[in-house]
């Protein structure tokens, strides 16, 4: 009698083990995909903004060709890479942008008027806390990943893992130039 | 310390703050009752109003310490840097938006206030945001935003609000008491009576004494924790370590901010010992009554990192 008292209760707290860390592991899985969808809202963003950028610095340093062409082309570049890419592919093409950025912020340094110009300082806001929010949306998807991989992977929980195949996910990593201090030329 | 110990141990003590401090009201007014001669009719009163002063404190302490600090809705284009930078800190701490608040005061500073992270606030005051560049700015609303996430909030929050709410019924029936209370008491009372108002008195005095110290159960400690946090969030010390610098050099006093509030800033608003003597020299006891840990050791803490 005691006995399978004791059988009875094993089974149950088992069973309530394996549940709750079955639902857990899928709540850190959920959280990573709209991790992602939140750096993909961000990258659209930034799309968003590029033109309008593009537009106010021509009324004032329109002679900088170059520059202004280099960012809109790496613009339908990266957007290229988004809707067809692989997620290397994307994040070169996204670092690409981002490098262009730079140099027309850098550039914009020559021209008073246009550092002056209200909408233009609008924009380098938004843009700037846009690339700010790619930067932390990449830093909550990694920090998901990250408990979500701990999750499947210590003991006794990757057993439940391995019974329902959950598999480890990739982190998102970015270019190692782009790690490196920037270094701005005059 | 993990960070899951710390919201459990901040639910916990918010649940004992509120507790404590309905018995505290309970007992004043039971002071105030035998100081008057009320009899057994103010014990239903005592219980009402220890259940309304934490009801109170509960629901709208957000509001009350809003409105202490004199802050207004931050809207318009002169505050989209502040709106954006909490915006990006928000997505990586994977919390929803704080709503946010100014306050007119060229003292650099900042608190955030509220219940839980879905019902927080947070606000700055002009100098802050005229006084530092982005980083640092991002820094401190980093820190603020780390206290929502800790369940900091509502702990310390709850503690301004009983505070503040003990100081005033404290001082008005020691005024009370002085101005009536004492004559009537020193012309029909035997020995006994003047024992109770004599007890009642003490009680009285106590009051401010004991909510204050219900305050510091609450602060220090969590200022470092916070500060670690907000380095999680914005992987760059040096932000926020300059931000710090800049605080500490500021003596400007927040001209809304009180003894009640103090706690809830994120440096102490008010005049530190009233000159340039350094924080340092100061004795043990002294430092015991402080609010914050000094900002010397929190910018050590941070470089150590």
């Amino acid at each position: 009698m005691i006995a399978t008292i004791v059988i009875v209760a094993v089974v149950v707290l088992l069973a309530a083990y394996v549940v709750a860390t079955y639902n857990r592991l899928v709540r850190f899985r959920n959280r990573i995909d709209n991790a992602y969808s939140q750096i993909d809202v961000q990258l659209r963003r930034r799309y968003d903004l590029i033109p309008n950028l593009v537009e106010t610095v021509k009324g004032y340093a329109a002679h900088e060709r170059q520059t202004l062409e280099a960012v809109t082309a790496a613009r339908t570049a990266a957007m290229a890479a988004h809707d067809q890419g692989t997620p290397p592919e994307q994040a070169r093409a996204e670092n690409a942008l981002s490098a262009t950025l730079k140099s027309l912020f850098a550039l914009a340094e020559q021209y008073p008027d246009l550092k002056a110009n209200q909408n233009f300082l609008n924009l380098q806001e938004e843009l700037t806390s846009t690339e700010d929010r790619i930067a932390y949306a990449r830093q909550f998807y990694n920090d998901a990943v990250l408990k979500y991989n701990n999750g499947i992977q210590v003991f006794p929980g990757n057993l439940v893992a391995g019974t329902f195949r959950f598999r480890s996910r990739e982190y998102f990593e970015s270019e190692p130039e782009a790690q490196g201090p920037v270094t701005v030329q005059f | 310390m993990d960070l899951y110990d710390q919201i459990a141990r901040n639910r916990r003590r918010s649940a004992a703050l509120l507790v404590a401090f309905a018995l505290l009201v309970a007992l004043v007014v039971a002071a105030v009752g035998s100081l008057f001669r009320a009899g057994p009719v103010i014990v239903p009163v005592a219980v009402v109003l220890a259940v309304a002063a934490a009801w109170t404190s509960w629901w709208s302490s957000d509001r009350i310490a809003l409105a202490a600090s004199r802050a207004r809705p931050a809207d318009g284009p002169e505050f989209k840097r502040y709106h954006n930078l909490v915006e990006g800190l928000c997505i990586a701490a994977g919390l929803p938006k704080p709503r946010l608040y100014v306050v007119d005061d060229p003292a650099p500073n900042a608190f955030a206030t509220g219940r839980n992270p879905r019902h927080a606030a947070l606000a700055v005051t002009t100098g802050l945001l005229e006084k530092l560049n982005r980083v640092e700015l991002e820094g401190v609303l980093a820190h603020e935003l780390s206290h929502i996430r800790n369940h900091d909030i509502l702990v310390s929050t709850i503690a301004v609000t009983a505070v503040g709410i003990v100081v005033l019924v404290a001082d008005l029936a020691l005024r009370a008491a002085w101005w009536g209370g004492m004559r009537r008491g020193r012309r029909n009372a035997g020995p006994l009576g003047l024992l109770t108002g004599a007890a009642a008195l003490v009680l009285l005095l106590l009051a401010p004494l004991a909510a204050r110290l219900m305050q510091f159960a609450v602060s220090r400690r969590r200022e470092y924790l916070a500060d670690a946090s907000a380095v999680g969030l914005t992987r760059y010390p040096p932000g926020l370590i300059s931000a710090l610098e800049k605080l500490r050099d500021d003596r400007t006093v927040v001209a809304g901010a009180s003894r009640a509030t103090e706690q809830l800033w994120i440096e102490s608003p008010l005049d530190r010992d009233g000159g340039s003597e350094p924080r340092r020299s100061r004795t043990w006891l002294n430092r015991a009554f402080d609010t914050h840990p000094p900002l010397e050791d929190r910018i050590a803490a941070l470089r150590e990192m």
